[in-house]
């Protein structure tokens, strides 16, 4: 069993299937909705977390891909100037979910993308802007 | 008696390799088996260190003189308004200045761009006079093309610092970070054991002329920074529970290196400048030796908060509860961040010992001591009319 995130972009026709229950019913995945937005007739974008086999998971993400969804795995998405961090810290101040933190030993910033949920708020927190985030 | 150093002797066994020097958190730890006695007898200096957001910074640049010459009377450095009331080619830009178009771009940009060796685009103008017939210029500059360019930071290096929280339902944006609404998170930006006027609370080494780490070069302590508070409520260790006193620095910014100067711009608040500075405190007796051995259980600070006007104070921690992760405020825990990087601070803190170390660096006696029982005014608002 592996647990991974995936970002889901989806192009405007692409609403009247129900691509949730297929993953569930067809590919055993156990699915949970992290983040949505739908602009009706435009685009839709979802963060997904699919928990299950790997191999489900690899072939319940082909299906989806099959359809022009775009489905990527959140960490393509996230993009971090780590090199010029000073470890001030004011992004975990803001994280929530767990993802940024600080080592209670060496002071430094660590980043486990895979808690991330999309919340955006480290991009204005962070004084030096170093991240960014490609949901839509 | 304990043993009683000078600042000679000091010198003299940092010139030939025998000096002990260890950073605050080292002596710190010392302490712990240590007495302040025992202490004075081994190590001689003790560095310690800050790199913070420190809103009170800038630069005085000198353009040089352009053929014809301009007297600048209005000056803009990539758009940012600079200082036009010194002469007619100095200036001075402030860290927190930017014009109106570009709020996420200041001052501290323009001095990391220009300590990055990048070209800035300098613009100005005069109404032209005799001796300085010219009305306008616009050329690039660069840190090769100027001729001074000092670092002058009127308050830095705060003695100490209030932890920020928000009690509100709505999040606020602060020079102290983001404040999430409901007391779900706590801010606070010293670093504590490290932080260099914590470690000599009542300035009997830091005073006028202190040498110091400045930005990755040597700087001075030039006066006591501004908004210099010495009447602050103390603890039991001597060591002010809020923001108390602060110093003025200066350097020369060409030697300095952007790895310590930081351009910042804090969302819905403006642009600072995250400064490094490293402070050696020559441990020349018990007294000193007592106090650099302070560590993070002993130093308390208050709890304010940022979203109510007068940010009314909510309690008191200390740095050690701040830095495990969580404090409790008004019987909640809540979750801590720092917004000054501890990090850096060590590296700042490891590299002044250094250069200690190698005898390239001296402790200096101050010219002359800061003053002891000062306040502050507030700004008290008095009728002006509009005659």
């Amino acid at each position: 069993m592996i647990k991974k995130r995936y970002i889901l972009n989806f192009p405007p026709d692409s609403g009247d299937k129900a691509f949730t229950y297929h993953l569930v019913k067809d590919y055993d995945i156990r699915i949970n909705i992290l983040k949505a937005e739908v602009f009706p007739g435009k685009r839709g974008s979802l963060l997904l977390e699919l928990q299950g086999k790997k191999e489900n998971i690899e072939k319940g993400v082909e299906y989806i891909q099959s359809h022009k969804i775009i489905c990527e795995s959140l960490d393509k998405r996230i993009h971090f100037e780590e090199n010029r961090c000073i470890d001030c810290g004011n992004c975990t101040a803001v994280c929530f979910a767990g993802a940024l933190t600080m080592n209670r030993k060496s002071w430094k910033l660590e980043f486990d993308k895979s808690k991330c949920v999309v919340c955006e708020l480290c991009i204005p927190a962070c004084p030096l802007k170093l991240f960014k985030i490609d949901f839509q | 008696m304990s043993k009683v150093k000078t600042y000679e002797e000091i010198n003299r066994k940092l010139k030939s390799g025998e000096a002990v020097v260890l950073t605050a958190e080292e002596v710190a730890k010392m302490a712990k088996e240590l007495t302040p006695e025992e202490i004075v007898e081994k190590v001689d200096v003790v560095t310690t260190a800050t790199f913070g957001a420190m809103c009170s910074s800038g630069a005085i640049i000198n353009f040089g003189h352009a053929s014809p010459p301009i007297r600048m009377e209005k000056i803009r450095l990539n758009g940012v308004p600079c200082y036009e009331g010194l002469a007619a080619v100095d200036s001075y830009i402030g860290a927190t200045a930017c014009g109106p178009e570009r709020p996420e771009y200041g001052g501290a940009h323009v001095i990391q761009d220009l300590l990055d060796g990048k070209d800035v685009l300098l613009e100005a103008w005069g109404k032209g006079t005799d001796c300085y017939p010219r009305k306008h210029i616009r050329t690039w500059i660069n840190i090769n093309t100027i001729n001074e360019f000092t670092l002058f930071n009127p308050r830095n290096a705060y003695q100490n610092y209030n932890v920020a929280v928000n009690t509100t339902q709505t999040m606020k944006h602060t020079y102290m970070g983001t404040l999430l609404p409901n007391l779900r998170n706590a801010t606070y930006s010293t670093s504590g054991e490290l932080s260099p006027l914590l470690n000599d609370p009542e300035f009997r080494t830091i005073g006028l002329g202190t040498r110091i780490f400045l930005g990755g070069a040597q700087g001075f302590v030039v006066w006591p920074g501004t908004q210099f508070h010495t009447t602050r409520p103390k603890n039991n260790f001597g060591i002010p529970t809020t923001n108390a006193a602060t110093i003025a620095v200066i350097g020369n910014l060409k030697e300095m290196s952007s790895d310590y100067i930081q351009a910042a711009y804090f969302e819905k608040y403006g642009v600072s400048m995250f400064v490094g500075i490293g402070i050696p405190i020559p441990v020349l007796d018990a007294d000193i030796a007592r106090r650099v051995s302070i560590n993070n259980s002993q130093i308390e600070t208050s709890v304010l908060d940022y979203g109510t006007v007068g940010t009314p104070k909510l309690g008191q921690v200390t740095y050690e509860e701040l830095k495990s992760g969580s404090i409790e405020v008004q019987g909640k825990k809540v979750r801590t961040a720092p917004v000054a990087s501890l990090a850096k601070a060590r590296k700042i803190a490891g590299e002044l010992k250094n250069w200690l170390i190698k005898g390239s660096f001296e402790v200096s006696k101050p010219v002359q001591m800061f003053p002891a029982n000062t306040s502050l005014n507030g700004l008290k608002e008095t009728e002006a009319k509009n005659d």
